[in-house]
Parts: C-alpha cells; structure tokens; sequence
C-alpha cells in the first residue's frame, strides 16, 4: 500500500562512518537486568551510536503451541497464564473468548461483567508494573518500582482472594469464569478503585517534569505512524503515534460497547508519550471499571450447559482477539472435532511490538536502546511462548 | 479528520525554565511517602514474614490433596482411582494404580496415588473435575525440601487428609459438599432399602412356589 520508500519496513544498516573492524560488537543480554528477561541484542557500536542491532529471541520457548495441541482444550487454559505473566487473566479471556467462539458458546451478562473488571484491573496492573520497570531502566533503582508494585499488590490480594492465585489465576471457563465472587469483593474493588486516581496523581507528580526523564526520553525512538502500521504494531505503542488503534472500539468485543470511555491519544510516539499515554489509560480503564461495579448484575457466572470434562468443538476454525493491555492479543483455534485442538496459534502483541526494534534504535546512543526496550513493554514469557 | 494528542508537553524554555524544578518536586514525593511510612497505615505494606504473616483467602490454591471420610485414611478415601485427573492433569503429574483384588476384580480405591509437586502447576483442574469430590486444592505453604526429587514426590499417605481438615480450610465449600454428599447418601440408602424391601417380597412370594411345585400331586 505504501511505497515510499522512506515509509516502508527497513532493516536498513545505516553506512558507517569507519571501517568494519573500527565497529564494536555488543551482546546485550540475554543476562543483561535491562533486558526483561532473557532477551539478547545484538549490537554494533561506532563509538556510542548503534550501526546495527540484531534480536535474538528464543532463550525462553516452552513448546506452548505444540503441547497444546496435545492436550484438551481446558488444559491449555493454565499455560495460557504463563504467556504474558504480568497479566494473566487478558490471556485467559482470549483464549476463552477463541473457543466459544469456536463451539459458538454464549456466555452470561455477569460473566462478561466479571470479566470486564478483571481486564480492566489487569490493565491497571500491566501500565503500573511499566511505570517502575521503565524508570528502573533509566536508573530510578528502587523508589518508583517500590511505589509501583506496592499498588500492584493490593491488586494481587484481590486476584488471590477471587481466583486463588495471585498470578496463574486461571480463572476463565467456556462460557463463564470458574467461581463466582466472594461476599465484600466487588465492595473492595471499589475502594481500590476509588484510591488508585490519587496513586496515579502522585506517581504523575513523581514523574512529569523530571528533568532526567525529559532528557532520556523526548524523541526518543519514534517512528513514522506508516512504519508502525505497515509493522503491525498494536497497543499503547501504536497510539502514542495518534492512530487511534483500539480493539474495544473498533472492533468491540464483550460488553465494551455499554461503557463510556475514550481512547487516548499520542502525538510522535517517541518514548515519553508511550509512557504518559499508559497514564491517560489507566484513567480511562478506572472509568470504565467505576461504570462496570455499579451496573454489575445479579445471575449465573456461568453457562448452565457449560462443559468441562469431554469438552468437543464442532469442526471449524476461529481466531479471536482482545485488546490487551500490551496490545491485540489473539488466539487462532482449527478444531478437527476432537477434545484436542488440531491447529492452536497465538498471536502476542509483545513480540510483535518488538519487531521494530531495530528501526527504533538507529543512530541513537546506546543508552538510548535500554529505554527504548523499556517501552516497548514485553514480556519475555509471551515474546518466546 | 487527524484525531488530537492527549498528552501535554510543556514547549522547551518552559520546561527548562528553572532547571531541578522537576527533580525537586519528584524528590517530594519521595519525602512525603518516606515519612508517612512511619505513621500511615496504607504506607506500611511490608510484613516481616517469619514473625508475621498475612492471612491466607479461603480460595487460596496450592497443591492438591486427598479427602477421607472418618478416622480411617485408608478405609474413608473418596478416591474410587477412575484416573479423571490423571487424564486431564495438565503437566501429568498425577500417577494412579487401581487396586485389585487377586481375582483382578477392581476394588474401586487406588493402590498407589503419587503427585509430583515439583511438576504440579497449582491450576486446580484436578479439584475441579473429580466427580467424587476427593481431591481438593491445599493451602499448605513452605513446603521446601532437602531431596528434590523423593521429597516432592507425594505418596497416598502424605496425601490423605480428613473431611474435618478440608471444612476447616474452606468452610464455604466444604459445607457444600458435606451437604450434598449426605443428600445422596440418604437417597442411596433409601434406593437400597427400597431394593432390600424389593428383594424381601420377591423372596416371599416365591418361596411358596418351589414347595408347591416340588410336591408330587
């Protein structure tokens, strides 16, 4: 579509201005702190400046497609939490999501209404832990992470006493989530809900106008808004370049379309408005979560005819997508009738936000590489599955 | 229509217009929780975890164990060894032998039982599919051993544990089940007696056909 060839996708190596052999090899990682897990790139440095930067993924590939596909469909369900780990329970509606829409299963209002709160919590989650981990990048060690999963935790506390686990909830069922909520939860939420806009007022202070956060970040790893589209960037990352690229809207799913909220934009999509725009939606999923806690129905959690054990789709094939909070997150199903499926794909947004990397980096410091990583926010268990 | 941006920035001489404003104003926050993480109780988050320790939810899962009925870990099992979780365990980390009499007639319990911990993922599938509503996910923690491999390897014995421990750990669930198990076990008594009654008559009304037949006219 687009053929300019300033817009297009490049693996460009930029043209040295030394010798080869003058250039510095780098291998970043894949025990590197910065790297977010075992995740390596490749570097060639001429004095600071990154010539060319190769991704080296795979340090961490568990087999979850291939052992999937042989094992019933439930049984996928667990792993599904231990893709993007941050935030298990988006993944977890995904996956539900794909296979009723595969065995064309209709899930109750209050189970979508469940399942809007925890996604919305997840987000909460995901955008706080990015907050600290960026600025732990940039060398903020210790305060701003602190303050991040301190916020986190409550969340956590909440997900353990609904799911009962802090993290490998595993707590989506097809047709429904797996229990109901406990008497006072939803009362919780609530104040957690009504606390978390101080919190993020306060980390806002910490961080708007920091002097050293400014300098690392300001257009600082921005792309053109084609490159990202023609790269298939999804998420926080693409709307931080203005493309107002949201699943919930354009393509909603659930009970999205009841709620008021609105997507939040960027400008250039350098590194400081891919932080600032996870603010701007924290806010907005709070809204979304004060609409979901009011309006939350009486009824089953559950479909009556929901099967667990034996569970067979019908012959056919699905792919269904969720915005999750690190971008479009979905699940390919071919079912050949069987309890096993014949064909399970996962597409990640964190690997595929991660594509880019290079085109992000060059001719930029090597310093610049650790917060631009940073923002890109992956999460190695989903970049490696 | 090209949408407008949501975030502010500041134009550059306003930005450094007094330079450290920023740093200073972040530093405050860092004062203000320091010192309220003396007197404010939302701020003290940490807890000295050997000394203290925070409640655990009723819901809180870890690794599955076994429900008996009664005093008797062997002769109470619900486990009837029908290897539903075994099957539907998603890392197999369930291993179970049916235990036979010795003319191979099942006995409907398990000779062997062993869970692998080390390679159970806590997912709670195995709780959730038992028809017999045996095996329930424990809250048990610090669980560490010095033998990775014979020390996490869970046998029947470690296994078992009584109706009473599970009402204790989940009272909610646990009254359920007690309540539906009795509920079932009354109506099977009442189908048996039923039968037993059943059986009486017939036996009574056939009685008298033999002796009527066996005498010679």
């Amino acid at each position: 579509m687009i053929s300019d060839p300033a817009t297009s996708l490049t693996s460009a190596v930029l043209a040295p201005a030394v010798d080869d052999d003058q250039l510095l090899h780098v291998s970043l990682g894949p025990q590197h702190p910065s790297t977010h897990g075992v995740f390596r790139m490749n570097v060639v440095l001429d004095g600071e400046t990154v010539v060319r930067l190769k991704p080296v993924f795979g340090y961490l590939h568990r087999n979850h497609e291939k052992i999937a596909e042989g094992t019933s469909y439930l049984a996928s369900m667990p792993y599904t939490d231990r893709l993007d780990y941050i935030c298990p329970l988006s993944n977890n509606w995904a996956y539900a999501r794909a296979v009723e829409k595969l065995a064309g299963i209709e899930v109750p209002e209050r189970a979508e209404f469940i399942r809007v709160i925890l996604a919305e919590l997840t987000r909460l989650i995901n955008h706080t832990a990015f907050a600290g981990f960026i600025l732990g990048d940039m060398g903020a060690w210790g305060s701003a992470l602190m303050y991040a999963f301190r916020e986190r935790e409550k969340i956590l506390d909440l997900f353990e006493e609904l799911t009962g686990a802090r993290m490998m909830a595993n707590f989506m069922r097809f047709g429904g989530c797996r229990n109901d909520l406990p008497d006072g939860w939803s009362a919780k939420v609530s104040k957690l809900v009504d606390e978390y806009g101080p919190f993020l007022d306060e980390m806002e202070k910490f961080l708007v106008g920091n002097e050293i956060l400014l300098s690392r970040t300001l257009n600082v790893g921005s792309l053109p808004k084609e490159v990202l589209i023609n790269g298939g960037i999804t998420g926080p990352m693409l709307r931080a370049a203005g493309v107002p690229y949201d699943i919930r809207k354009v393509d909603p799913y659930g009970i999205y379309e009841r709620f008021d909220f609105r997507i939040p934009l960027g400008a250039t999509g350098d590194c400081y408005d891919r932080i600032m725009i996870r603010f701007l939606e924290m806010r907005e999923s709070l809204k979304i979560l004060h609409q979901a806690l009011d309006q939350l129905p009486d009824g089953s959690f559950i479909h009556p005819k929901a099967k667990i054990r034996n569970f067979k789709p019908p012959l056919g094939e699905a792919y269904a997508r969720i915005e999750g909070p690190k971008g479009e997150l979905g699940f390919h199903l071919i079912s050949d009738g069987s309890t096993r499926p014949y064909r399970y794909r996962i597409r990640p947004p964190s690997f595929i936000n991660l594509t880019l990397i290079e085109d992000m980096c060059l001719g930029l410091d090597l310093a610049d590489v650790v917060v631009i990583l940073g923002s890109i926010d992956i999460v190695l268990g989903e970049v490696d599955r | 229509m090209e949408p407008s941006a949501d975030i502010k920035r500041l134009p550059a001489p306003a930005r450094w217009s007094i330079p450290g404003i920023g740093l200073l104003k972040g530093m405050v926050v860092t004062a203000q929780n320091m010192i309220q993480s003396y007197y404010r109780k939302e701020r003290m988050t940490t807890v000295q975890y050997p000394e203290e320790r925070a409640p655990i939810s009723p819901n809180f899962r870890n690794f599955p164990f076994l429900c008996y009925d009664g005093e008797d870990p062997k002769a109470g099992l619900r486990c009837t060894a029908c290897t539903i979780c075994e099957t539907e365990c998603p890392p197999q980390c369930i291993y179970i032998v049916l235990e036979r009499d010795a003319n191979g007639k099942s006995l409907k319990r398990p000779k062997v039982f062993d869970i692998d911990v080390s390679v159970c993922m806590n997912c709670g599938i195995c709780a959730e599919v038992c028809p017999f509503d045996s095996i329930y996910m424990d809250g048990e923690y610090e669980l560490s051993k010095q033998d990775r491999f014979n020390g996490l390897l869970f046998h029947l014995d470690r296994l078992a544990k009584s109706a009473d421990y599970h009402m204790k750990l989940r009272p909610k669930e646990a009254g359920e089940v007690a309540a539906r198990r009795k509920v079932e076990v009354d109506k099977k008594r009442a189908v048996q007696a039923a039968k037993d009654a059943k059986a009486q008559t017939d036996k009574d009304m056939a009685k008298p056909e033999p002796t009527t037949k066996g005498e010679p006219a």
